[in-house]
């Protein structure tokens, strides 16, 4: 839809705006990749894998090439010289060796790895081929499982004598100290299960090579397309300006979608080495068995308390099972379960284990929250657990520990070794707000009636925790806006739009700081060839770091357009002023924006900042349990967050109650499940459960702009990801309070009906 | 995930659609909505040399209610049987079963006919079918043949159909008015493949004395199942809560399912008492 012309100026921030991409995507004029094709392009397909672990002993594509329309097989013998791994984007001193290779060339370490890449004049074709392909693999022993993995019996990578590429220690204070005087402690152990993000558009891209130019282009770009880019030219050994990343319509990222990934070399690998255009969609097969995974984390942690209830220290370990490589943010769900699990709470003292080990799986990256919804779901177990031992009320003693304004910025634990972001601290606000607001309409007082009771065959439980949510990586953004022959001003963007509605926020940010209508801004975003340097959308940082760079680029477009219009009325710049898209002066002569256009505005503005923000909140979940079919069902959902400064509600509204929503499906649902062999059992999304949109009707959310961060001109806070983290903890908790009576502990999830069921089943049997 | 190479016949008759069969040598397969075989093929599980789409044909579409019961083309869509209204009184437990197929594409473009043919144990149709002594008939190359729904299922995804035989349509019996009902599937979500599926009926005398009771099983088994240890429990019985917890145990006890990711074997086998216990409850709560 168009937006409301009835704003009045410098309204429209904060505003409930509809989307102008809508507009466009309802209307079926969206452009994804699948809708972009080249004459005389080649499809491509991969063959992958069939075992978890082995040695490539031969490829005979012979039969292959023979079908007609099959162009060519790329196998590792095409790729001169060592096979180029994948850049890191956070690396640390030990992760090196355990890059991943664009192609498997002795060894393959997960179901899925590529081995070869069919060219030919059609997708069907092309997996027509893969069928006749032979591939002849000595199979090694699968390590799939923690133990197996970490006694290092069984090496993936035989150069490097083990299997756990870092250890992260996160620590505060004195956490052995604090245990030792501690009147209180609590220990468990967790599981979170390997899970993928599961964008609705699969991955794809289409890469052509120009020879004349030594130019590649690659389209299909999302998330950060300069640093791909920058990755790209590395492994291809070209300069960086010979490559290109076009940016079409993206359907979905969350964290998965735009990382640098096997394929994307092999496809441009094929488009330079033949001259062709070369097309790849990935199909939803290979997409759960290829694109990062995520959240696979066990631990065993343990908090400290006094006997009114204060946390004084937390300490323990975590396992994260990151497959069979080191992608490029592969430890960034590590670090982060580490530096966040302490989360809203004023933990003093801490000491934490972080372990990253690789496996016979698929390689994982971020997801949504990453870490983040692992160390929730880890504290908010323990707190429910403490308060039952402690005999203090679920509320009170997360009252009497939950982050006050008062303590801002308060450090959280530092992390080692750095990946560049040891130490960080949340940037403003007080955490008692939204958890009072959530208690209040969640009508806590009348339900807390309802824990543990049995209505009409099922069991009732409600439970609260709090998150808080990183956001507003750094380190800098950029935008260019440019005055249009039509008088339109043009914005381009080094932000990404993977479906969060970046063109609308941009847009408003833009009209407003330029006091012009919406509609005369137009938003170029996420390619390579509309600015020198970019770095896209990724933790949560697009509206801070790219809509502060929008204010910047907005003053400078101002002061040009006051340098224009006085030399036009021949005045001084001092003698003009400006608003909504005049510049007038003091006798009332004016020279509207439109009348610029051949002087001419072209200025680049952007932002710089390493410090991230912190979005915080607090949610409650109501669920009744059908103890018969194990069964949960959500029946009140409320999150409330504080996103410093709220942008555009109506956006904003959607990605909190998204984000719930896609934790549901963490919670309860969503599993990619390995056999023993290392296969994976999940290749449809009749196994892959994610939420349908009728599953969950009752989510209800809040947001607040209370406490704007500091960090930055807008005082905003990234807010697409805090949605989903405290789901996990939350609703098990409410699980858990339901079921009281049996003394059960979901600590594994997801809550499967067979898993709760067992539960029921196992405490009946011990009773 | 793309489709193999195939040959394409719409036929408009069956007679031309059984010589296709015929000529197919065991290649040819019928398709009749294709929602499930599809997807087979575009995993490349099925690769047929043609499909012989049923869609032309005329007359596979009807749904007669008649003195001998309720005869349903092959070709009639979920969609079809949901928007029947005199099948809640004709065939209440078929609208109830057919509620939990799929989801709304699959239910617009899926067939009785083919859900049949498919087998597949956990799906309500076969389930339905043998669970009402329902009788499909059939034509092939060697003429007609009527097959009662026992004799159909042979395996998972295994019929006794030759491979040039088309289904026509299935017969579901004459269902008296006093008859009393219930169906009961769990699924993980609304519409998925279910974890375990009851449907029951059984009539009673004036007494509440339970005769003629049948209970089938989705999705516990290879094939679809009746329970008969179940059904001779319940007969002669009143539906009390002693009987529905004794019949829940022997239903769980005659199934022996395989366990899966998404749920146990242990749960599934429990699930089966649950489901019947529930489904035999609102039986006899229902109001006539």
């Amino acid at each position: 839809m168009k937006p409301a012309s009835h704003h009045t100026q410098n309204s429209y921030v904060g505003g409930h705006i509809e989307r102008v991409e809508d507009y466009r995507f309802l209307r079926g004029e969206g452009q994804y990749l699948d809708d972009v094709s080249r004459p005389g392009q080649w499809q491509a397909a991969f063959l992958r894998s069939p075992v978890a672990h082995g040695r490539i002993v031969k490829i005979d594509a012979s039969a292959a090439l023979a079908l007609p329309g099959v162009h060519a097989v790329v196998t590792a013998n095409d790729i001169e010289g060592e096979i180029p791994t994948i850049p890191f984007r956070r690396p640390n001193p030990t992760i090196g060796p355990y890059a991943q290779p664009i192609i498997a060339r002795d060894k393959v370490r997960y179901y899925g790895e590529p081995v070869a890449m069919v060219l030919a004049d059609s997708a069907e074709l092309a997996e027509d081929a893969l069928g006749v392909i032979v591939l002849d693999i000595d199979t090694l022993p699968p390590v799939i499982a923690r133990e197996a993995a970490m006694s290092d019996k069984v090496l993936l990578f035989d150069e490097v004598k083990t299997n756990v590429p870092t250890v992260f220690n996160a620590d505060k204070g004195d956490a052995e100290a604090a245990f030792a005087a501690a009147d209180y402690t609590i220990r468990d152990q967790f599981y979170t299960q390997r899970q993928t993000a599961l964008p609705m558009e699969t991955r794809g891209l289409l890469a052509e090579w120009d020879a004349k130019l030594g130019k590649l282009s690659v389209s299909g770009a999302a998330k950060l397309p300069f640093f791909n880019r920058k990755a790209m030219a590395k492994m291809m050994k070209l300069p960086e300006e010979a490559v290109d990343y076009i940016e079409l319509d993206v359907g979905g990222g969350f964290g998965a979608r735009g990382e640098f990934y096997p394929e994307d070399y092999l496809v441009a690998f094929g488009a330079r080495k033949f001259g062709r255009p070369v097309k790849w969609i990935e199909d939803r097969r290979e997409h759960l068995m290829a694109i990062g995974h995520s959240r696979e984390c066990s631990s065993d942690v343990e908090l400290a308390f006094s006997k009114d209830g204060v946390i004084l220290g937390m300490r323990g370990s975590l396992y994260v099972n990151v497959g069979a490589y080191v992608r490029p943010n592969g430890m960034t769900p590590v670090r982060n379960a580490a530096q966040f699990m302490s989360g809203p709470y004023r933990v003093p003292a801490i000491h934490l284990d972080a372990y990253a080990f690789v496996s016979n799986k698929t390689p994982a990256g971020t997801y949504r929250g990453p870490g983040r919804y692992e160390g929730c779901f880890f504290i908010e177990r323990l707190m429910d657990q403490a308060a039952a031992g402690l005999g203090i009320d679920r509320l009170e003693i997360r009252r009497r520990n939950l982050i006050t304004h008062a303590e801002m910025p308060y450090p959280l634990a530092t992390v080692l070794p750095s990946d560049g972001r040891a130490e960080t601290q949340c940037d403003s606000g007080h955490h008692l707000e939204p958890f009072e607001l959530v208690v209040k309409d969640s009508n806590w007082a009348e339900k807390a009636a309802l824990q543990g009771k049995l209505i009409d065959g099922r069991y009732h439980g409600i439970a609260i925790g709090s998150f808080i949510e990183g956001g507003a990586s750094g380190p800098q953004e950029n935008v260019r806006m440019e005055l249009h022959a039509d008088g339109k001003v043009g914005l381009y963007a080094g932000s990404s739009a993977i479906g969060q509605g970046l063109e609308t926020i941009l847009s408003q940010i833009a009209a407003d700081a330029l006091e012009l209508p919406m509609e005369r801004i137009e938003v170029f975003h996420g390619s390579t060839t509309y600015l020198k340097e970019g770095w896209g959308s990724f933790g949560s940082r697009a509206t801070v770091m790219g809509g502060s760079a929008v204010l910047d680029a907005a003053k400078k477009f101002l002061a040009a357009f006051k340098i224009h219009a006085a030399a036009r009325l021949g005045v001084t710049i001092e003698e003009v002023t400006v608003s909504e898209g005049v510049a007038r002066t003091a006798d009332g002569r004016s020279v509207p924006l439109a009348e610029v256009v051949k002087d001419g505005i072209n200025v680049d503005g952007s932002f710089k900042n390493q410090t991230p923000t912190y979005t915080y909140g607090t949610s409650f979940a109501h669920v009744a349990v059908d103890a018969g079919t194990g069964h949960v069902e959500v029946i009140d959902y409320v999150v409330a967050d504080d996103v410093g400064r709220i942008i555009n509600s109506m956006t904003l509204h959607g990605q909190v109650m998204g984000a719930a929503v896609q934790g549901f499906g963490s919670v309860f649902s969503e599993e990619l499940v390995y056999s023993d062999e290392g296969q994976l059992m999940v290749g449809s999304l009749a196994d892959y459960l994610v939420p349908l949109a009728s599953d969950y009707p009752v989510v209800r959310c809040h947001s607040l702009e209370s406490y704007p961060s500091p960090t930055n001109p807008l005082g905003a806070k990234g807010a697409g990801e805090g949605g989903i983290i405290p789901v996990g903890g939350v609703v098990a908790n409410a699980v858990a309070n339901a079921l009281s009576s049996f003394g059960v502990k979901p600590n594994v999830l997801p809550l499967s009906p067979s898993r709760v069921w067992e539960m029921i089943e196992d405490a009946r049997a011990k009773a | 995930m793309k489709l193999p190479h195939f040959d394409y016949q719409a036929p408009a008759s069956l007679d031309e659609a059984v010589a296709l069969l015929v000529a197919g040598d065991g290649g040819a397969r019928p398709l009749a909505g294709g929602q499930s075989f599809v997807p087979i093929m575009a995993f490349r599980l099925a690769e047929p040399s043609m499909l012989v789409d049923l869609r032309k044909i005329p007359g596979l579409d009807q749904i007669e209610i008649g003195d001998e019961g309720v005869r349903i083309g092959a070709m009639v869509r979920w969609r079809d049987l949901l928007d029947d209204a005199r099948l809640a009184s004709a065939l209440p437990l078929l609208p109830a079963a057919i509620d939990h197929v799929a989801h709304y594409q699959i239910r617009n473009r899926g067939t009785v006919g083919g859900s049949l043919a498919h087998a597949d144990p956990a799906a309500e149709m076969p389930t339905i079918a043998l669970t009402c002594d329902a009788v499909i008939d059939v034509i092939g190359s060697k003429g007609k043949r009527s097959i009662p729904a026992a004799d159909l299922f042979t395996g998972p995804l295994m019929t006794s159909l030759d491979s040039d035989e088309i289904i026509t349509s299935v017969l579901l019996p004459a269902w008296p008015a006093s008859r009393r009902w219930g169906f009961q599937e769990f699924s993980r979500r609304r519409g998925d493949f279910a974890l375990a599926g009851i449907a029951v009926f059984y009539d009673e005398d004036a007494s509440g004395v339970v005769a003629n009771a049948h209970i089938g099983a989705i999705s516990v088994g290879d094939t679809p199942l009746r329970l008969s240890k179940a059904e001779a429990a319940l007969n002669g019985r009143k539906i009390d809560e002693a009987t529905l917890a004794e019949v829940a145990a022997v239903a769980s006890g005659e199934v022996d399912p395989n366990g899966d990711i998404h749920a146990s074997a242990r749960y599934r086998k429990a699930l089966v008492g649950t489901l019947l216990s529930r489904a035999l409850s609102a039986a006899a709560n229902r109001k006539a």
